[in-house]
C-alpha cells in the first residue's frame, strides 16, 4: 500500500508496523507530530506525553526493559535533557527493542541552537540511523527495532527538519505483532553500580565491534556506481539534495547507518574515485572518518558548516553559482516576524511588564518568548527550557549583593508546559534558597508554541482522557512559596497591581496568569470557566480616536493604523475581543461591539 | 520531467491544506511527489511556504531551489516579492491581491510598500487574482486557498486529474460543497 506521508508520519508508521507497544515524547519542533501520529494507532500502541524529554525517555526505557518494543521522540535539544539515561542505558541494554528519535534542526528554523546530535552516537556508544526521506524513515525505524533487539542496545535515529516535515510516497506494510518479552530480574545488567557497570563497559565495546560488521554488511550503506571519477559520500537528506545537483555525473556512497561507520566500504569507495565530496549537514563527522583513512576530500572546505545543504547551496558550493534568478526590489519587502496572535493571553501581561524599569526579565521558551520583541521589549534572557526561574534566581542573588540604592529586581517568566518541563525544579530551588524573585507562570491552559498539546495542567491526556485538575497554587505552596496569586492577564489594572504587590515583597512570589490560548480548542471545562471568551469584538470609534497610536503598543495584529486618515482601526475578521487595546486607549475610543 | 510549484503566504492562510490536496492529487495521478513545509512557529503571522515537486521520474529533493519554481502562487501580495527569487526566469506567478499587514506595519514602524504588483509584473509573467473577493462571494473568506489552488492547477495544465474527488476525500464533509465551488472559481480565474 502506498501513502503520501511526512517523515514524522512515516516514523510513526514504521513504529506501528514494528509492533511497538509504548511510546512517549515531549513536543518540540520538528519532532512533535511523531507521537501525535502514533497516538492515532489507538489500541495497538499506548502513547503518552512525557512532561519532559528525560521523563519520556525513561518511561519508554522502562517499558522496553519490561519487554515491549518502545519508542521515545524528541527534538535535538531534548536529547540534552535525556542524555543522562541515554548514556547509561547504553550499558544496561534493553529487553524489548528501544528506539530514540532525535529531530535535529540544520538551519534553526525554530530552535535555539543547531547542535548535530549524530555526535551523541559515538559519545554514548549507540548505533545510529540517518533516514533522508519518508520511505527511509519507515524502513529504518523498523530496522532500528531489529538492531536494538539483536544487539541488546538503545538505538538512535536522527531526523532533521526536512526529513520530518517533507512528504514523500511510502510503501507501507502491515503491523507485525512483537510479543511482550519475558521480564527477568537481572541486577548485573540493569543495576548500574560500578561493579556491574565496569563489566557492562566491556559488553558495550564488544557490541560496537559486532555492530561495525553489521554496518559493513548493511544494505542501508550502499554504492551507486555511475562509473564517474567524482564520488559523493552523503547521508540523510543531503544525499537527495546531492542527487539533485550531480545526477548521474557522480558515483555515490549513501550512508544510512553511520555509527559505527562502514570503514571498509568508505575506504573502497574512496579508492575507486579521483575526487571525493563529502556532503553532510552540520558537523564534519563522515569527513573526519574519510580523512582518518588517509583520503583527501572536499567537505567543510567547500560546503557551509551550518544551515541546510539544500541543492541550491550544494550547487553554489561546487559550481560557483545557483540557477539564474529574479531579484525583487528589497525596498518593497517588509520583514514579517512571527507575532503573538490577536487575543493572545500573553499580550496583556507583557504590555504591563514592558513598562517596568529596573527589572531584569529572565525569560524562557514558548510563544511568550516573543515578549522580548517589539513592541514589548520585555525579556532579557532566554537560554533553554526551565532556565527562567533558576537563572533569575541566581541573577537576583547577585543584584542583591551589589548594595545598590535601588537593587534591580528579577521577574522570571515561563509558560505552563515549560513550568512542568523543568521549571518546577527551578522553582524548588527558589523556594529552598529564598531569592526574592517574582516568578510568573503564564498558564494559557495548553502547550501553545508547538501546536497545542495537552500537558499536566490542561486536564487532558494525549488520548483525550480526563486527568486530575492540577492545583497550581497548591503546588507552588508545596515548593515553599506562600506568596501566590492567580490573575486574568487581560485585566491590565490587575496585572499592574499584582506586579506592584510582588515587587514590594522581600520574599519569593509566584504569579499565575490564567487565560486560554486564543487558538485553543475549548474543553467543556474551559467553556464553563472562560464563558464568553473570544466571542466579542472591538472597534475604533473614529470620532473619538485622536491618532495617538497608543493602542499599537499592544502589538495586536488585528490593529492597523490608517496613515492617511490618522486614525487607528481594527480588522473585524481578526479581533477576538480580548479588550487589551481598549484598556490602553487614553480616549476610550476603542469600544466593544 | 520534474516540475516545482511554490505556494507561499502568511501563517493561517491555508497553504498547508492547498498543498495537501495538490500532492494527493498528483500522487493519485501516478506522479512521484515530494513536498516540503516549514511550519515551526505555530503563532500566526509569519511568512510560510509549501514546496511541491512532482514528475514522471523519481523526484529526489523536496525543496525548490533558488530560480527553480515553475510557478509561484502567492496567497498575499508582498509575499510574492519575498519569494520571487525562487521562481524560474520566465516562470509564472499567480498573486492574490490581498494584503496582510506584518507587525512592523501594524505597529506603525514601517509602511506597507506601494507598487508591489507593478514590480512583480515588470519582472515575471504575473497574473493578479482577487481570491478574497471571490471567496467572500462564496460566503467564506477561508476558501481563498482552494480558489488559488484551482488557479495553480489550471496554470500547470493539471486539470485532467479528478480534483473534485480529491476534495471530497480530504475535506471535512460540511465544507466539501463550498470547496468544490471554490475550486471551480479558481479554475476559471486564469
Ligand atoms: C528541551 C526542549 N524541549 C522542547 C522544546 C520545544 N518547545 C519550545 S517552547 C515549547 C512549549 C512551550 O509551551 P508553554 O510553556 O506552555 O508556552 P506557550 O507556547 O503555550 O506560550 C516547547 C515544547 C525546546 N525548545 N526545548
Ligand atoms: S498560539 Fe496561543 S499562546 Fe501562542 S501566540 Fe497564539 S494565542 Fe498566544
Ligand atoms: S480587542 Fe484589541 S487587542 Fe484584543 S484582539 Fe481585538 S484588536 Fe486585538
Amino acid at each position: 500500500m502506498k501513502k503520501l506521508m511526512t517523515g514524522n508520519e512515516a516514523v510513526a508508521r514504521g513504529a506501528w508496523e514494528a509492533g511497538v507497544k509504548y511510546a512517549s515524547a515531549y513536543p518540540g519542533t520538528p519532532s512533535t507530530e511523531i507521537l501525535e501520529t502514533i497516538a492515532e494507532y489507538r489500541g495497538d500502541i499506548k502513547a503518552e506525553w512525557g512532561v519532559n524529554e528525560k521523563v519520556a525517555f525513561e518511561a519508554a526505557m522502562g517499558a522496553a526493559i519490561a519487554g515491549a518494543r518502545s519508542l521515545a521522540a524528541m527534538k535535538h535539544v531534548g536529547l540534552n535533557v535525556a542524555a543522562d539515561p541515554l548514556f547509561s542505558m547504553a550499558y544496561t541494554g534493553t529487553n524489548g527493542g528501544f528506539v530514540v528519535i532525535t529531530a535535529d534542526e540544520p538551519g534553526q528554523h525554530s530552535s535555539q541552537n543547531e547542535q548535530d546530535n549524530r555526535n551523541y552516537a559515538p559519545f554514548a556508544k549507540v548505533p545510529l540511523f540517518e533516514p533522508g526521506d519518508s520511505q527511509e524513515c519507515r524502513d529504518m525505524v523498523k530496522e532500528a527495532f531489529r538492531v536494538s533487539e539483536d544487539y541488546d542496545t538503545p538505538v538512535l535515529v536522527r531526523m532533521t527538519t526536512r526529513t520530518s516535515h517533507s512528504k514523500g510516497i511510502v510503501e507501507c506494510g502491515d503491523r507485525e505483532e512483537a510479543a511482550i518479552r519475558e521480564y527477568r530480574k537481572d541486577a548485573v545488567k540493569y543495576v548500574s553500580v560500578p561493579a556491574h557497570a565496569r563489566a557492562r563497559r566491556l559488553v558495550v565495546e564488544d557490541r560496537m565491534r559486532r555492530l561495525a560488521d553489521y554496518s559493513e554488511a548493511s544494505p542501508l550503506n550502499y554504492v551507486e556506481d555511475n562509473g564517474s571519477e567524482v564520488g559523493v559520500i552523503a547521508s540523510g537528506t543531503a544525499f537527495f539534495f546531492a542527487k539533485e545537483v550531480f545526477g548521474s555525473t557522480a558515483s555515490y556512497l549513501k550512508l544510512g547507518f553511520t555509527n559505527p561507520m562502514p570503514v571498509r566500504r568508505i575506504r573502497d569507495f574512496c579508492g575507486s574515485v579521483k575526487k571525493i565530496y563529502v556532503i553532510e549537514e552540520n558537523d564534519p563527522i563522515i569527513e573526519t572518518q574519510v580523512r582518518l583513512l588517509g583520503f583527501d576530500c572536499l567537505g567543510k572546505k567547500v560546503f557551509p558548516f551550518c544551515g541546510e545543504l539544500t541543492s541550491d547551496i550544494i550547487r553554489k558550493s561546487v559550481f560557483g553559482s545557483c540557477f539564474d534568478a529574479l531579484e525583487a526590489d528589497p525596498a518593497k519587502i517588509v520583514a514579517r516576524p512571527p507575532t503573538l496572535c490577536a487575543g493572545c493571553p500573553h499580550r496583556g501581561f507583557f504590555y504591563e511588564l514592558g513598562r517596568r524599569r529596573n527589572v531584569m526579565v529572565s525569560g524562557d521558551i514558548g510563544c511568550y518568548t516573543l515578549g522580548f520583541a517589539e513592541p514589548y521589549n520585555a525579556m532579557d534572557t532566554c537560554v533553554c527550557m526551565g532556565a527562567s526561574i533558576s537563572a533569575g534566581h541566581g541573577a537576583q542573588q547577585v543584584f542583591d549583593m551589589r548594595k545598590d540604592e535601588k537593587p534591580r529586581r528579577v521577574v522570571s517568566v515561563l509558560g505552563d508546559s515549560t513550568f512542568f518541563h523543568t521549571g518546577i525544579n527551578s522553582l524548588l530551588m527558589v523556594g529552598y534558597n529564598r531569592s526574592r524573585t517574582v516568578n510568573v507562570i503564564l498558564d494559557n491552559r495548553i502547550t501553545g508554541m508547538t501546536g497545542h498539546q495537552q500537558n499536566p495542567g490542561s486536564g487532558y491526556a494525549l488520548d483525550g482522557s480526563r486527568t486530575p485538575d492540577l492545583d497550581f497554587e497548591a503546588l507552588v505552596r508545596a515548593c515553599g512559596i506562600s506568596n501566590v496569586r492567580t490573575i486574568d492577564p487581560n485585566d491590565l489594572k490587575l496585572v499592574k497591581e499584582t506586579l506592584d504587590w510582588a515587587l514590594a515583597l522581600d520574599e519569593p512570589s509566584v504569579i499565575i496568569t490564567r487565560w486560554p490560548c486564543a487558538l485553543k480548542r475549548f474543553s467543556p471545562e474551559d467553556k464553563k470557566e472562560f464563558a464568553g471568551a473570544f466571542q466579542s469584538r472591538y472597534r475604533v470609534d473614529r470620532d473619538l480616536c485622536i491618532g495617538c497610536k497608543a493602542c499599537l503598543r499592544s502589538g495586536c495584529p488585528a490593529l492597523a493604523f490608517d496613515f492617511a486618515g490618522k486614525k487607528s482601526g481594527i480588522d473585524p475578521d481578526q479581533c477576538v475581543g480580548c479588550g487589551v487595546c481598549a484598556q490602553i486607549c487614553p480616549k476610550s475610543a476603542i469600544v466593544r461591539e | 520531467m520534474v516540475k516545482s510549484i511554490l505556494l507561499v503566504g502568511v501563517g493561517g492562510q491555508g497553504t498547508i491544506l492547498a498543498a495537501k490536496l495538490l500532492t494527493t492529487g498528483l500522487m493519485e495521478a501516478g506522479y512521484d511527489v515530494k513536498m516540503s513545509e516549514i511550519h515551526g512557529m505555530s503563532q500566526r503571522g509569519g511568512s510560510v511556504s509549501s514546496q511541491v515537486r512532482y514528475g514522471d521520474e523519481k523526484v529526489h529533493s523536496p525543496v525548490i531551489e533558488v530560480g527553480g519554481a515553475d510557478i509561484l502562487v502567492s496567497f498575499e501580495r508582498m509575499e510574492a516579492l519575498r519569494w520571487l527569487r525562487f521562481l524560474k526566469p520566465g516562470g509564472r506567478a499567480i498573486v492574490n491581491d490581498y494584503r496582510i499587514n506584518p507587525m512592523p506595519v501594524v505597529s506603525g514602524r514601517a509602511e506597507y510598500p506601494e507598487g508591489i504588483l507593478e514590480e512583480l509584473k515588470s519582472k515575471a509573467d504575473a497574473s493578479v487574482v482577487d481570491a478574497a473577493a471571490k471567496a467572500s462571494e462564496l460566503g467564506n473568506p477561508k476558501v481563498m486557498n482552494v480558489i488559488l489552488l484551482g488557479a495553480a492547477i489550471r496554470s500547470m495544465g493539471l486539470g485532467s486529474i479528478d480534483w473534485a474527488r480529491i476534495i471530497r476525500e480530504n475535506v471535512k464533509p460540511a465544507f466539501v460543497e463550498l470547496n468544490l465551488k471554490a475550486l471551480e472559481v479558481g479554475l476559471g480565474l486564469v
